[in-house]
């Protein structure tokens, strides 16, 4: 996984609530057996027109946001499915943070997995920095994740709170099954253990 | 202070518990399906380890492949690597995999249940969010991400940060022409799709004891809908009744000695949840969606709201979306809405129960002629215990398709799809745009509203039925 440590990239604009993962990613994308290659797919249905070229009223197509790798985007982003190539496209497309006052449980966890950074503000904190990407199309944001902090042009400084263990991890860019077999024994210990208390979960 | 049944389990399987750091805890059963773990096994591979506990994970097919003609190759080449990809993979890891072949095959979350792969108490993960569905047995059951897929298969752990917990307390009995699919959307209703998140609920009350477990699964089934981590009830006679003498199950003392430990999993009498709803469960009428977005429901009696029904802007918005979407006009009764499919089926509804439900209102009736009905059933026992009680021919008659068990029309990703325009009453769980198929409109309600919309070509008020 990518480390993540201090961020600044262009902020796009995706004023929409409750953005779901069907939507991220439609499920006709999700027949690949890898990983890597989902960011042409990103938001298909809405990016896309019928013939296949870029559908001008969709956001992400504004030529300001070319290149962009922060998303701001409405309130509950990531609902719906625990599909991890929700994440894997946003990724592939070029985020690596998405701005939102709230994230579905499994996607936010998704994110961290993958080096992308969820950060959550407050409503009207979200209300500032929209306006701010309005006023200036292709607006620059600043993302210090040490600092917990969000920096834009204007001046607007923005501390957001990421779990300890979680920032440790993205910033260092550590592995999970790695730090967990760590404690390898622990989890042999608890195995041993669990077969005298409740035998009947090891019958099959 | 007491503890909910949540806490209890949660305590049970603490393997690595430290301060500043994420919890570590125990998986008792991981299921796994074609679209989610291939990625997982992948990465496996590459870092030379092998599935820790193939004791612990069983596996199926039922996302992507087809609901006709199983006697010839798939023919999406794509959907066709998957399934390979998870013969493949369940064979070099010793995991045991109920493929097409199988009789038993079906969707995830309806033949691990059936199996007696679940029990109460357990700590059970699937790469799927309906994984909830495994809560009415009284397990802690949840969806995870591919490398949460991958942790698992290596280390049979999961990294978890506690969930706060909801109790959403059902008040009073429920009317009997309702059901518990009914009951669950008007939770979510109630709350909306985000007003779970970060917790774990908990049903309660009557009318939840006294479902069946078929009714506990689609309750806990779309938990997840309103954003909650996991839906849970706790277990009871009706659980250990549904769950004795299947497969998998301990027999003898070690039964007795099971049942006797399932019995303390109830919320202690003064332990207290951080967030309390309670539904008056007399006023749960059929419930349906008028929107794109489970949260947007409403009564089979009521009218299509429009945006100016919403306060806050932001609802005012999404409403304003999603009747463009629907091609609805604010204002519209209900009963009114015009369907030209119907869907039976998915891991919400597609149990024998359900069948038995639709087959009694769809006996001696023919589905509308502008409408094309199919019914899948969850699995392949189900499907064939309904065909030893006629139920199949019921439907055949009355103009259904009765199809092969698979996700099928829920999501869309085999060829079960529909077109754009295209207005479904439908007995799955979501009702995204797109969900279905680009473009099409998707109703979420029971079993027994969707037969009687198939019947009429429109929603229908199914207590006029009843
Ligand atoms: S039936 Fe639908 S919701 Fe259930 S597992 Fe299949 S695709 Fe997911």
């Amino acid at each position: 996984m990518e480390p993540l440590t201090v961020h600044e990239g262009i902020a796009a604009l995706l004023d929409r609530t409750n953005v779901d993962t069907d939507q991220i990613i439609p499920k006709q994308f999700l027949k690949k057996v890898s990983r890597t290659g989902y960011g042409i797919h990103l938001f298909h249905d809405w990016r896309f027109l019928e013939n296949g070229s870029d559908n001008p009223d969709f956001e992400l197509n504004n030529p300001a946001f070319k290149g962009a790798s922060i998303l701001v985007a409405g309130d509950n982003f990531g609902c719906g499915s625990s599909r991890e190539h929700a994440p894997w496209s946003i990724l592939d497309y070029g985020f690596r943070v998405v701005v939102s006052t709230s994230f579905a449980d499994i996607f936010y966890s998704n994110c961290f997995k993958n080096g992308i950074l969820p950060v959550v503000v407050s409503a009207p904190d979200l209300a500032k920095l929209m306006s701010e990407i309005r006023e200036n199309e292709g607006v620059p944001f600043k993302v210090d994740l040490a600092e917990q902090q969000l920096t834009t042009p204007a001046g607007t400084v923005i501390t957001f709170v990421v779990d300890d263990f979680r920032r440790e991890c993205l910033l260092s860019g550590l592995d999970d099954i790695a730090w967990t077999l760590q404690h390898e024994s622990a989890i042999g210990d608890f195995e041993q253990k669990q077969q005298d208390t409740d035998p009947w979960l090891w019958s099959v | 202070m007491g503890k909910t049944l949540y806490e209890k389990i949660w305590e049970k399987h603490l393997v690595v518990d430290k301060p500043g750091a994420v919890t570590v805890i125990y998986v008792d059963r991981h299921l796994v399906h074609e679209v989610t773990s291939p990625q997982a096994f992948e990465g496996l591979r590459l870092n030379g380890q092998k599935v820790r506990r193939p004791d612990k994970t069983v596996a199926t097919m039922d996302h992507s492949i087809p609901t006709q003609n199983r006697h010839l190759p798939i023919a999406d080449p794509i959907a066709a690597e998957q399934v390979e990809t998870l013969k493949r993979n369940c064979r070099e890891n010793d995991i045991k995999l109920f493929d097409l072949s199988n009789p038993a095959q079906g969707i995830i979350h309806v033949i691990a249940p059936e199996q007696g792969y679940i029990m109460p108490g357990m700590v059970v993960v699937c790469g799927d969010s309906h994984t909830a569905t495994h809560g009415a047995f009284g397990a802690l059951a949840f969806g995870i991400g591919t490398s949460e897929v991958e942790h698992v298969f290596a280390t049979q752990t999961l990294q978890q940060y506690r969930s706060k917990t909801m109790r959403v307390h059902f008040d009073g009995d429920l009317p009997e022409t309702s059901t518990a699919k009914d009951m669950t959307l008007a939770v979510i209703g109630k709350i909306g799709t985000a007003g779970g998140n970060g917790h774990v609920i908990e049903y309660t009350g009557d009318a939840v004891k006294r479902l069946s477990m078929e009714g506990r699964m689609t309750l806990c089934n779309m938990a997840i809908e309103s954003g909650a981590r996991a839906g849970m009830v706790a277990p009871d006679e009706t659980t250990f009744a549904y769950l004795k003498g299947r497969v998998n199950m301990p027999t003898g003392d070690q039964w007795e000695q099971a049942v006797a430990s399932w019995k303390r999993l109830v919320s202690d009498f003064d332990a207290t949840y951080d967030e309390n709803i309670v539904i008056t469960t007399k006023d749960v009428v059929p419930q349906v969606t008028w929107g794109t977005s489970p949260g947007q429901v409403t009564g089979i009696d009521q009218n299509v709201p429009s945006p100016d029904d919403f306060e806050n802007a932001g609802d005012k918005e999404s409403c304003r979306k999603a009747l463009s979407y629907m091609g609805l006009e604010g204002g519209t009764p209900m009963s009114e809405i015009v369907i030209d499919h119907v869907f039976i089926g998915s891991c919400t509804n597609s149990r024998i129960e359900d069948l038995r439900a639709a087959a009694q209102l769809a006996d001696g009736k023919k589905v509308s002629d502008s409408v094309t009905a199919i019914v899948v059933p969850g699995s392949g026992i189900i499907k064939e215990q309904a065909e030893k009680e006629g139920l199949d021919q019921i439907f055949i008659k009355a103009g259904f398709q009765w199809r092969e068990p698979g996700c099928s029309m829920c999501l869309a990703m085999n060829d079960d799809v529909l077109r754009p325009g295209d207005r479904c009453a439908s007995t799955s769980n979501r009702n995204f745009e797109g969900r279905q198929g680009k473009g099409s409109r998707t109703h979420l309600l029971s079993p027994e509203m969707a037969t009687a919309a198939a019947i009429e070509g429109k929603l229908v008020d199914v207590r006029n039925w009843l």
